[in-house]
């Protein structure tokens, strides 16, 4: 094996990456389990501030569609490297302000949890408009059917709408996870030590910038991998009692 | 509770006998006034086929017995209980609309079957969740529903799967499930191939033959002819004539109706 990598030249590269110091291979993965702690958060909460949006868009009364309306045009309008400078500076500020003025001292907010917040809230405008249109594409008849047998509105909502829905919803849902893989990159600028940040300090520490880029982009893209063939069986089970059309994968 | 004035305190004519009744409902869509004063009473074991061209109102009557439209006015009763409305006819108590819904199955011209779910958890669903029947018991009547329609080796199929026919004769199991009070069916053969409608009628004539209530909004005039114990033609948003159906087919009184029954014919 190492007179392989000899052969191979990499040699160099895999003493780098070793999971054991002096190489680096531990901090990438630190970075990436935290990459994927704070796309699940984001996703999450992406996905409790979608239903909420895209139901209120649906159903909620004119105020609420106004506001509605103006969350997912401003988030999905401004760059998500912008939104999150704002978000984590205006959030962190606005917390510590509201912390002071009751008397308390200054709030540590800690990375994960301001990720999450900040990425969550730019999933939720896009998770708002999949959701909206997943739920647009139910055939009016089944919720009419839960509605005729006396199933109260949140009843049909668990029962009949959503489950209806997931099998429209999950290619788009899909795209919206690998997005927020991805988009914790960009916590990077505001120090935060994710994958991409921990690459970029491996890789100026030892100036070998392509071994380590190039070791960060199979990370990135074995988790895509992966989460397509979990989407897949997602969707495999969301189209349940449909018929299958070929191909359909993501 | 707010509102319902105007409704006087529920007080049916002879308790547990009368199963649905209707009194001067009307309905607009916006300038459109679909229904315009209908009435009708069902008794328990009746059933009534409204019959009526394209556009007549009937659906649309049958569809604000279950509140699926909202009467503009009028008074609807179920089992002797009023259902409490505003002015404006909306509803004034959700939960009591629910829990006459519940009394209440309705058969679609679409079937509107939930097409994530088998045969059986489709039949099931209703009791299950909203009736609280413990899911064994649930499951053990859903199978003997779905035999008696002629599905029973078919409740671990999904709709799609499944004929029009099929389709709808699993549908009118869903209905069966709730143990009704009165069943709705709103054109439910209107949508099939013409090969499949005579399966799907031969279960409902089944079941006027053992004494349910049912309305029945349909084309079949032959089928009507045979099963309702009482007609009803609409026209434009009235009852144009109405009876028993051997004067209403029979003896036809108004040249409207003569002229219809002679379109279908």
């Amino acid at each position: 094996m190492t007179e392989l990598l000899e052969a191979l030249g990499l040699a160099k590269s895999a003493e780098l990456l070793s999971l054991s110091p002096p190489g680096w291979g531990r901090n990438l993965l630190r970075g990436l389990a935290h990459s994927l702690q704070i796309a699940l958060g984001a996703y999450a909460l992406g996905l409790v501030i979608g239903l909420f949006g895209a139901y209120g868009k649906l159903y909620g009364g004119k105020v609420t569609r106004d506001l509605l309306a103006i969350y997912t045009t401003v988030i999905r309008a401004v760059p998500e490297l912008v939104l999150i400078l704002i978000l984590y500076y205006v959030g962190t500020d606005l917390i510590n302000k509201a912390s002071s003025a009751m008397g308390g001292g200054r709030v540590e907010i800690s990375g994960v949890g301001a990720g999450i917040w900040v990425l969550g809230i730019v999933q939720g405008a896009y998770a708002t408009e999949i959701l909206r249109g997943a739920i647009q594409a139910v055939p009016p008849g089944q919720i009419e059917a839960a509605k005729a047998y006396g199933m109260p509105a949140v009843m049909t909502m668990r029962r009949v709408t959503i489950p209806a829905m997931m099998s429209f919803a999950v290619p788009g849902l899909a795209n919206l996870w690998l997005i927020a893989t991805k988009d914790t990159a960009l916590l990077a600028v505001v120090g935060f030590n994710e994958l991409t940040l921990e690459t970029r300090q491996a890789a100026s520490s030892t100036r070998s910038y392509f071994t380590f880029f190039l070791a960060a982009g199979a990370l990135y893209l074995m988790v895509t991998l992966l989460s397509g063939r979990i989407f897949g069986w997602i969707e495999t089970w969301a189209r349940r009692g449909q018929p299958s059309l070929k191909g359909g994968r993501m | 509770m707010e509102t319902a004035q105007a409704v006087p305190p529920a007080q049916p004519p002879a308790p547990g006998e009368v199963a649905i009744e209707v009194e001067d409902l009307h309905k607009s869509f916006g300038p459109l006034e679909v229904l315009k004063g209908v009435s009708l009473t069902a008794r328990k074991g009746d059933v009534v086929a409204i019959i009526g061209g394209s556009g007549s109102g009937k659906s649309t009557m049958l569809r604000c017995i279950n509140f699926l439209e909202t009467p503009s006015a009028g008074k609807i009763a179920i089992g002797g209980e009023q259902v409490r409305m505003r002015p404006d006819g909306s509803p004034a108590d959700r939960r009591q609309i629910e829990r006459i819904r519940t009394r209440l199955a309705m058969v679609f011209q679409q079937f509107n079957l939930w097409t994530h779910r088998t045969l059986l958890d489709n039949v099931t669903e209703v009791p299950v969740h909203v009736l609280k029947v413990p899911r064994a018991q649930a499951r053990e009547q859903a199978h003997e529903l779905l035999k008696r329609v002629g599905l029973g080796d078919r409740a671990d199929t999904y709709p799609a799967y499944l004929s029009g026919g099929q389709q709808q004769r699993a549908a009118i199991a869903r209905a069966l499930a709730v143990d009704p009070a009165a069943m709705l069916f709103d054109e439910p053969t209107s949508a099939l191939d013409p090969e499949l409608v005579g399966e799907v009628l031969t279960v409902i004539r089944d079941l006027a033959a053992e004494g349910r209530t049912m309305l029945l909004v349909t084309h079949e005039m032959k089928f009507a002819r045979e099963v309702a114990d009482h007609v009803i033609y609409l026209h434009q948003g009235r009852i144009e004539e109405q009876g028993p159906p051997s004067e209403v087919f029979g003896n036809t009184q108004s040249p409207r109706l003569q002229q219809f029954l002679k379109s279908v014919a």
